[in-house]
């Protein structure tokens, strides 16, 4: 069949037109599956359809941070990496992500004016050696979680937490519990090791520092010791034998059988996504959210934050693009009123039930807030105490150190001064063999001159 | 070599010219790079920085470097012997003339084929200091002595034996290989020694032993390289059984930090890539005498023997 010039016509007038650009596809890995998932697509949709340029292609990505330097060592990565933000430091030093510094000065602002946007221990975690590596995806802070109904049992008021570190010892032993014939432990007040992911933070705490800006300062800081000698107290009070066979009734952190949910732990410090888990696993439990209490004297805010981070690996076939992404998720719409006007950052924290990192929250996101206990959250995250990770590249292996002192002390196979004088050995020797590195490479000089958190 | 034989070798050569195209790029080049990188400075994505000898001395004063290398020889040096017994134990009972014998055959063998992750997890309940199986049966035994079982995996005594216990879990691979090799020792060495007057002892120290020493040994062998090399089932149980996040560092105290798993962290945490690949050259120096050791120590006994 000859094809009629009236349907020719526009076929050849369309080949002499500029074609509209394809939208340019970003890859973008991130750990989170489930609700916290779904949360992470409906962000991604929203931003999807906010324009016609990119298209976010979400992938749900186990081990992200091994297989994104695997990939960026292949030339493959992907656009968007949601890492942790103690890889922050690791993969810069190992020049494995891409500064954001120029994106942001093209926006027209300033390092420090981009990061003025965030609560201050959220701007900290975004930089390493006076750059900006990440941008926050999904932020935390923890809080004290204490059982009301054990409260009540102990004779203990159930709306008053322990507001001093002699309190929380004290109110500690009161919860404690004994079965009466074989004189096993049912029920302990507090105990370190649950859920034993961060003992760092006890130093930070205490008002010890694992790093002064040029050393390890694990056992050199006597509060670091002091802290140790803390954590150990709890086993010499509960008995060993006692704790080991307590702890081994412990289920998973995220199941109907840990210890908190079943009651055989009174007090725990856990993150703004614990919520979450209780009224999935023990939806009822009577329990309040409080500040850490007071260990150093007048030293009343003190709190630690974590964040998972979104970050362009070298590479990126699409940085530009991508940081289009990390910038929306990066923002917000300070005037939301309602559900669908709220955008980035709130939208997704929202979704996730957590808190933003940004100083300016909407009125929506401050009045309907899915989390119960947001204020106090929100107090604890804009601390000028709150605390994280610090910012050194030799961060895995100090908290690998961190955690054989800690099993040493708590199961009482070494003194506080032994076990992490023995880490700070060898963690002195790794830190001076990681500055040589970084000389080799030239890098040192330049991460040297500005000051590390 | 004729012409027709020299064609047979350029057919052959084209045959298995992508096999040897994958041998290089994919086995051969990393070994060799990594043999370089050993002698380097290198972080996977900067530039490796020749650095001479010095991962090696670091690796001489390094604890966790000899702690690790202790714990997989203590690994290795109970779970081999023992499990190399245990599984020609079984192979010798079930290669016996009785009801049942396929059905039994199965049951032994059908734990090696289950996913390393899945036993793990299976294991992590057996061991369970309160709940699990291994304490149901034991703590009855030892409630006379007032004495309980251990916390095993939790505890830093016995989270080793625990991994060693557990490894008897899939010795029905070996178990087969042993079975076939008993079915192929000859009956006229049986008859023979039956009329010299040798006992059941006695035939199988101077019969089986001698004519499947082979077969041990290979077994033997091979269960030692896999011990040297274990990783799955300790990274996933310390972590799991003592919840210290991604610690991922035999815990507790360090006492299933194995020698790949130091090796791992050392990689892929720390980004230490020379250094792990000059601890990877002394995982295969240590593995190639101690195989040495084990096929010169078999051919000895298997001489001794007969």
């Amino acid at each position: 069949m000859t094809p009629r010039p009236k349907t020719c016509l526009p076929l050849l007038l369309a080949a002499f037109l500029p074609a509209a650009a394809a939208p340019v596809h970003v890859t973008y890995w991130e750990k989170w599956v489930g609700f916290e998932g779904q949360a992470v697509q409906t962000v991604v949709d929203r931003f999807n359809a906010s324009q016609d340029r990119i298209i976010v292609d979400y992938y749900a990505t186990s081990q992200i941070d091994r297989k994104t330097l695997v990939a960026t060592a292949g030339g493959d990565p992907p656009d968007v990496a949601g890492l942790h933000e103690q890889n922050i430091a690791t993969f810069a030093d190992a020049e494995a992500l891409q500064p954001l510094d120029g994106f942001i000065r093209a926006e027209g602002m300033t390092n420090e004016q981009w990061l003025a946007r965030y609560y201050p221990v959220y701007a900290r975690i975004c930089s390493h050696g006076g750059h900006i590596y990440a941008g926050i995806s999904t932020p935390a802070v923890e809080a004290l979680y204490w059982n009301k109904t054990l409260f009540r049992e102990a004779g203990l008021d159930p709306e008053r937490p322990p507001r001093t570190l002699a309190e929380l010892n004290e109110f500690a032993h009161r919860l404690t519990k004994h079965d009466p014939a074989t004189g096993r432990l049912t029920q302990v007040g507090f105990l370190p090791q649950d859920p034993g992911w961060w003992p760092w933070i006890f130093c930070n705490w205490f008002g010890g520092s694992l790093y002064d800006g040029h050393k390890v300062t694990l056992a050199t800081d006597p509060r670091n010791v002091a802290a140790f000698a803390w954590i150990q107290s709890f086993t010499q009070y509960y008995g060993l034998d006692n704790v080991k066979r307590l702890s081994s009734e412990f289920g998973p952190w995220a199941s109907p059988s840990a210890p908190f949910f079943t009651g055989k732990i009174a007090m725990v410090f856990q993150g703004v996504f614990y919520d979450n888990y209780i009224h999935q696993y023990k939806p009822g439990l009577d329990y309040g959210v409080g500040p850490w209490p007071e260990a150093v004297p007048g030293v009343t805010d003190f709190a630690m934050a974590e964040a998972d981070v979104l970050t362009i690996p070298r590479g990126a076939r699409h940085p530009r693009e991508a940081w289009e992404f990390i910038k929306y998720v990066n923002s917000s719409n300070p005037g939301a009123r309602t559900r669908e006007e709220l955008g980035g950052a709130e939208l997704l924290d929202y979704l996730q039930v957590k808190i933003s990192p940004l100083r300016v929250w909407s009125p929506f996101f401050t009045d309907h807030n899915p989390h119960p206990h947001i204020a106090m959250m929100r107090r604890l995250a804009a601390s000028p105490r709150a605390t994280s990770v610090p910012d050194m590249g030799i961060w895995q292996q100090y908290y690998r150190e961190i955690i054989s002192a800690y099993d040493r002390v708590r199961l009482l196979d070494a003194t506080p001064e032994e076990a992490l004088g023995e880490s700070q050995a060898r963690l002195d020797e790794s830190w001076a063999r990681y500055r040589k590195s970084l000389e080799r490479h030239g890098q040192w000089a330049a991460l040297g001159e500005t000051p590390l958190r | 070599m004729t012409r027709a034989e020299k064609k047979q070798m350029r057919a052959g050569l084209g045959f298995t010219s992508l096999w040897i195209l994958g041998l290089l790029a994919f086995t051969a080049y990393p070994v060799a790079a990594s043999l370089y990188y050993s002698f380097c400075d290198y972080s996977i994505l900067k530039s490796p920085v020749w650095c001479g000898l010095e991962n090696y001395q670091q690796l001489v004063h390094d604890s966790l470097f000899w702690k690790s290398l202790r714990n997989t020889l203590f690994y290795a040096g109970l779970s081999v012997p023992l499990g190399t017994a245990l599984a020609l134990g079984l192979a010798i009972l079930l290669n016996c003339e009785v009801r049942g014998r396929s059905f039994f055959r199965l049951l032994f063998f059908m734990p090696s084929i289950v996913p390393v992750v899945a036993s793990a997890m299976l294991w992590l309940w057996i061991f369970n200091g309160e709940y699990g199986l291994m304490n149901g049966v034991l703590n009855p035994l030892l409630a006379p002595f007032g004495l309980h079982g251990p916390a095993w995996l939790a505890d830093p005594t016995w989270s080793k034996p625990a991994l060693i216990i557990m490894s008897f879990w899939g010795t029905g691979n070996a178990m087969v290989i042993y079975l076939a090799g008993l079915q192929n020792v000859p009956h006229e060495l049986y008859e023979a020694a039956e009329i010299d007057g040798a006992s059941p002892w006695q035939r199988f120290r101077h019969v089986t032993l001698p004519t499947i020493a082979p077969v041990v040994a290979f077994n033997a062998i091979m269960a030692l390289i896999g011990a040297m090399q274990l990783f799955a089932q300790a990274y996933i149980m310390s972590e799991a059984a003592n919840g210290n996040g991604n610690a991922s560092d035999g815990n507790p105290e360090r006492s299933t930090l194995f020698y790949s798993i130091y090796l791992f962290s050392t990689a892929f945490q720390d980004i230490r890539m020379g250094y792990a690949s000059a601890m990877a050259y002394i995982l295969f120096l240590v593995t190639a005498l101690l195989t040495w050791v084990a096929a010169r120590l078999s051919r000895g006994s298997a001489d001794d023997a007969l």
